[in-house]
């Protein structure tokens, strides 16, 4: 017979303020099965769990359902308390009384009636639980890296510094993401480069570290401890080993004009070559869409000059294999570019630039070594505007989220521009200055008061050009809305931070959840912010939302030492909730028929022939059997299997039948 | 039938639906709150007899919700689901029960204010139908 334990939780006011939890508590204590039910401030403070416990010994419960958050919040520490108390962890369930009823609806009769049903369907199903086992499987120590901007870089050097093996991989030909593009970095204003280009450097020559660029996620099967990847190498058209980087077939590739993406399309490359002097590898690769010999048939000029002999034009991609225990997603942002902005001229204005553009021509090392000058005449700005917001905080664009970094570096370029043009006049059209962070607000208030920028608040409605210039036509709502025209040479956008190209296809490959702006989602927005809904895989930096650098590092720093966490364990216990086929005593065996259309569903190719003979081995029957290895506990194939010979612990043909009649019950 | 307050069932799977419904409830958006939830690792798990054990015994609409195509933690259950609930739809059709009262929708993780508009949506639509009698009176003969 069972006995079964209910606690009833108030989760101080977020449950108790709306749900009647004494007569939730009553009324279960009525149901079949129940032979005590109890109410509690906080049912996981330690006399809460200590409640459980006890109750546990001295009513010689055989299961709890504990009434309070989410399952996806406290199961496991009301399992951990359950199976200290002696019972089987898998004996205890939870009922959500908190997100799904008292957060969700008001202070009234119906909602305390719901939270009596839900507590009823799971007595009913918990009366059918079973004890069950964790299974055992080892961990793969290696980590993969995917995205080599600063939170990669940072993620790969803290686990490879713990003495863990990384893999990093890197879709273009090297590794520096945005930051090695940025010029100056708020709100110290150091040098980007000076600080990232020792990392790179030391994430191509540690030890524990390999490193792939030019390369991106192929496939990926497994689970965490066990993910087996492909990783496709894309061909660099050269032999890596014989390549000195010397850099020769760059300076000779009749290919010279083709827009660089470093420079943002304000300088250019060769077809064959380096996307920056401090690229990580140092080595070209050539880049097949704008090759002559590769689009014309013939040139092969690079291949001459080579010293080495280490062009390949032959060169496939490659697919590698390895096997992994954690993932570090580290894809970055984009942002939006001016073409988005059809107010703003879209992109027929040479001088309404983007902020990535402004970094590269405040760049030291940029197409104009770091004097200001403009795209279309390369004469020196005198009236500059900046324009906060573009695109973010806006519904009408379909952006309602601020990119959080705009306000910051467009105080910046403002800065730097009046740092190199003295006798410049710099505006800034803004919504709010949000310059939350350590010495943010010291950095913009320095704008304003030591280099004399103009802060106007309000939006920009329009801007054309005329006779060389760019009206810029706003309003300055701090004045009554009004009206205001300010004759630029030129504009800078601070577009939106949106997330970057392919971050969809790779949430969907790496199986992550993502926002519907594409951003991957972190497993709980306030107490999980580096971890996925998926188990060993974790997110660094502005691939989760548009973010600076410290809080970039920050959290790559924190999924860094996730992933460390879970290589201290040589051996992973993982939640038995697998799929099983009946057995049963001769004739029968199963009900299994043998038909492994189950085979055909599974994802993970976890069921298997077994054959049943006899003694002299003479063949009776061949039947489904589940991997416990490999079974992920989807339950397709339960659904599926027409003779209903599989089941699924957790969630048992018994037990979901059970709830839904218990839940209909009133 | 002023004061019908119909009977919703929810199928979620554990990964979206029922982390979305999570996300509602930490977002503290309201919703009608006739419905309760039931929780599936997978859409994939989802036996759709459950459905018509549910109208049998009084659901008066039901819900089935996981992660958008392409989006399922299991890489292919919610396939298996959609493919299954197509032919089991126009079965159920032809069998005469009103498919109106069934809702297959995906939320995701972080979908929580969709979660609150798909449970709102099916109440406001279910209350049109009224009470299903029907499939109850014909359950009866069966469980
Ligand atoms: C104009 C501008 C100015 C800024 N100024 C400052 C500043 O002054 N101070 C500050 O703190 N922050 C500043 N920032 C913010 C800063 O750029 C970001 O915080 C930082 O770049 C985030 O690093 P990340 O590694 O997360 O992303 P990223 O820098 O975007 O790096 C992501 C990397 O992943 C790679 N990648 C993407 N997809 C894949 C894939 N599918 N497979 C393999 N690799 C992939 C990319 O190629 C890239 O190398 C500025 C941003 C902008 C736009
Ligand atoms: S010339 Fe040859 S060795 Fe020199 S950088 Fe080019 S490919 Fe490498
Ligand atoms: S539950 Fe069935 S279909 Fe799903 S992984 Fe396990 S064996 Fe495969």
């Amino acid at each position: 017979m069972a006995r079964i334990g209910v606690f009833i939780c108030h989760c101080g006011e977020n449950i108790g303020g709306t749900v009647d939890c004494a007569k939730v508590a009553q009324s279960c204590s009525q149901l079949p099965g129940v032979v005590h039910s109890v109410d509690y401030k906080y049912m996981c403070s330690d006399p809460g769990q200590n409640m459980i416990k006890e109750a546990i010994k001295e009513k010689k419960l055989t299961g709890v359902v504990v009434a309070a958050c989410s399952p996806r919040m406290h199961e496991p520490t009301f399992r951990r308390a359950t199976a200290e108390a002696g019972l089987n962890p898998f004996l205890c369930e939870m009922a959500n009384l908190r997100e799904h009823c008292s957060w969700v609806h008001p202070k009234e009769e119906a909602t305390t009636q719901k939270a009596i049903d839900i507590v009823r369907t799971l007595v009913e199903k918990l009366k059918r639980n079973e004890a069950i086992f964790p299974i055992k499987v080892p961990v793969t120590k290696t980590a993969l890296v995917i995205g080599g901007g600063v939170a990669g870089i940072q993620a790969a050097l803290d686990i490879a510094n713990g003495g863990h093996k990384v893999i990093m991989i890197e879709r273009e030909p090297s590794i520096g993401g945005h930051m090695a593009q940025l010029s100056e970095t708020f709100p110290t204003l150091d040098c980007s480069q000076c600080i990232l280009t020792p990392r790179m450097v030391e994430v191509a020559q540690h030890s524990n570290i390999t490193l792939y660029t030019y390369a991106e996620l192929e496939g990926l099967e497994g689970f965490i401890g066990n993910f087996k990847v492909k990783i496709r190498k894309k061909a660099k058209s050269i032999d890596e080993k014989l390549c000195t980087g010397c850099g020769l077939c760059t300076t000779k590739c009749p290919q010279k004009k083709i827009p660089s993406e470093f420079e943002q399309g304000l300088g250019s490359r060769p077809a064959i070559y380096v996307p920056f002097p401090q690229a990580v590898p140092n080595k070209p690769v050539i880049d097949r869409k704008n090759c002559t010999y590769f689009t014309q048939g013939k040139c092969k000029v690079c291949e001459k000059i080579c010293p080495t002999k280490a062009i390949r034009y032959e060169q496939t991609d490659e697919i590698i294999e390895v096997e992994i225990g954690a993932i570090v997603l580290a894809t970055g942002f984009d942002i939006k570019r001016t073409d988005f902005f059809p107010e703003y001229g879209y992109n027929k204005y040479k001088d309404v630039i983007d902020g990535l553009q402004f970094e590269r021509l405040a760049s030291a090392s940029g197409p104009t070594l770091g004097a200001i000058k403009r795209p279309s005449d390369g004469t020196t700005p005198k009236t500059v505007v900046f324009v906060a917001c573009a695109g973010s905080r806006d519904p009408a664009k379909g952006i309602e989220y601020c990119s959080k970094i705009c306000c910051m570096y467009t105080a910046k370029h403002a800065m730097l521009y009046k740092h190199k043009v003295h006798e410049g006049t710099p505006y800034v059209f803004y919504m709010d200055i949000r310059a939350g962070g350590k010495m943010y607000e010291e950095f913009v208030r320095r704008a304003i008061e030591e280099d004399g920028v103009k802060y106007v608040r309000g939006r920009v409605s329009r801007i054309y050009e005329r006779n060389g210039k760019y009206i810029v036509v706003g309003a300055d709502t701090l004045l009554g809305a009004k009206p205001l025209e300010i004759e630029a040479d030129m504009v800078v956008l601070a577009t939106a931070g949106i997330a970057n190209d392919g971050a969809e296809e790779l949430a969907q490959k790496v199986h992550v959840s993502y926002d519907p702006y594409h951003f991957f989602a972190e497993a709980h927005p306030k107490l999980r912010p580096v971890e996925t809904n998926t188990a060993g895989i974790f997110l660094a930096g502005a691939c989760q939302a548009p973010k600076d650098i410290p809080d970039t590092v920050a959290q790559a720093s924190g999924a860094a030492s996730k992933v460390q966490n879970l290589f201290s364990n040589d051996e992973l216990t993982r939640e038995p909730l697998i799929a099983f086929v009946n057995r049963m005593l001769p004739p029968y065996y199963s009900t299994c028929v043998g038909c492994f259309l189950c085979q055909t569903v599974c994802p993970y190719n976890a069921i298997e022939k077994e054959e049943i003979k006899t003694r002299d081995g003479k063949l009776i029957k061949t039947i489904a059997k589940i991997n416990p290895g490999l079974c992920q506990g989807c339950g397709t194939c339960v659904a599926l299997c027409r003779s209903k010979s599989i089941d699924i612990y957790g969630y048992t043909n018994k037990q979901v039948y059970a709830e839904v009649a218990a839940l209909l019950s009133d | 039938m002023p004061n019908f307050e119909p009977k919703i069932v929810a199928f979620v799977c554990n990964w979206c639906t029922y982390a979305g419904a999570d996300l509602t409830g930490t977002s503290r958006i309201k919703y009608a709150s006739n419905i309760r939830i039931i929780r599936f690792p997978c859409t994939g798990r989802i036996d759709f007899m459950l459905l018509l054990q549910s109208f049998a015994l009084g659901a008066d609409g039901i819900i089935v919700s996981g992660c958008h195509p392409n989006d399922c933690h299991y890489t292919s259950g919610n396939f298996h689901a959609r493919r299954r609930w197509m032919v089991f739809r126009s079965l159920l059709d032809f069998m005469g029960v009103d498919i109106n009262r069934i809702v297959f929708s995906w939320v995701s993780a972080a979908e929580g204010a969709k979660w609150a508009q798909v449970v709102n949506n099916t109440v406001e639509q279910v209350k049109k139908l009224g009470p299903y009698e029907n499939y109850k009176k014909l359950g009866q003969s069966f469980f």
